[in-house]
């Protein structure tokens, strides 16, 4: 039998918005709280939503945020328009980063913020099509890592 | 160790939520400018080392919930991290100390959690 898959929400994001940033997050982690998700699960989504939001706001010109929530599982699916990601590879390592000045002074721009969604993830794609945007889904499951 | 105990032997700077410090237990620690790094890798209930000011520090604090944080060398934290703060009641304290200096201060209080 399919799982269904329920959408929880559509979360908005604005690029260069950086007061903002965390406050998709922020609802996000409150809607999981409220739906009785596992601690330990809301922990790990939380990483991911915020690199994720952080990502559109940073690179992207906006963008969505989508939660579903299933019996087994949270997925979080990241839509934006953009510039896009032109080697997903070089992106996923772990330092690399773009991030000019003014977003590494703000404490961004670490490069470990894909790494940290694919670490956190027991289901991660990204796929990007350069000078349209990227698309970003990520699936915890509640019994695993 | 309570947050009150911890600003009462440090000497720290209580920004905001004041009326939390009795009722917060610190549980360990965690020390880090770079917010990718804080939010993989520091546990709810750490109090948070950091010289960054920008309202963005609030965000992190509080998806993870820490217990505070802590900006070290006497930085002043922007309007906007203590209002929102303020909302989100984390409470935001300042150090003089350099940020060795106070992560071995803390470290000899608390330990690691
Ligand atoms: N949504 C996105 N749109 C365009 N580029 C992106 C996006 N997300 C990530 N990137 C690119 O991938 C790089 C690595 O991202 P990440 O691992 O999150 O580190 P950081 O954001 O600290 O640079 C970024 O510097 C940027 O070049
Ligand atoms: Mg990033």
């Amino acid at each position: 039998m399919p799982s269904e898959k329920f959408l929880e929400g559509i979360y908005y994001v604005q690029g260069r918005d950086f007061v903002d940033a965390g406050v998709v997050s922020s609802d996000i982690k409150r809607a999981l709280k409220e739906k009785g998700i596992p601690e330990s699960v809301i922990r790990r989504v939380a990483v991911i939503t915020f690199e994720a939001e952080v990502n559109i706001i940073s690179y992207a010109d906006q963008g969505t945020i989508q939660l579903f929530v299933e019996p087994g599982a949270v997925t979080v699916e990241a839509v934006d328009i953009g510039q896009g990601i032109p080697d997903i590879e070089l992106a996923l390592q772990e330092g690399y980063s773009t991030a000019d000045d003014s977003i590494r002074e703000m404490g961004f721009g670490a490069g470990m913020g894909l790494a940290n969604i694919r670490k956190y993830s027991d289901v991660f794609t990204l796929t990007s099509e350069p000078g349209n945007g990227t698309h970003l889904t990520s699936v915890v499951k509640l019994d695993g890592k | 160790m309570t947050l009150e105990t911890l600003v009462e032997q440090l000497d720290l700077k209580c920004k905001c939520c004041w009326e939390k410090l009795k009722a917060i237990e610190v549980n360990g620690g965690y020390a880090g400018d770079l917010l990718s790094d804080v939010m993989a890798n520091s546990q709810a209930g750490n109090i948070w080392v950091t010289r960054q000011v920008h309202v963005n520090i609030v965000a992190v604090a509080s998806l993870k919930e820490h217990a505070a944080i802590v900006i070290v060398q006497g930085a002043n934290p922007e309007k906007e991290t203590i209002e929102r703060a303020t909302r989100e009641g984390i409470p935001i304290l300042v150090s003089d100390l350099p940020e060795f200096q106070l992560v071995g201060r803390i470290y000899q209080l608390i330990g690691n959690g």
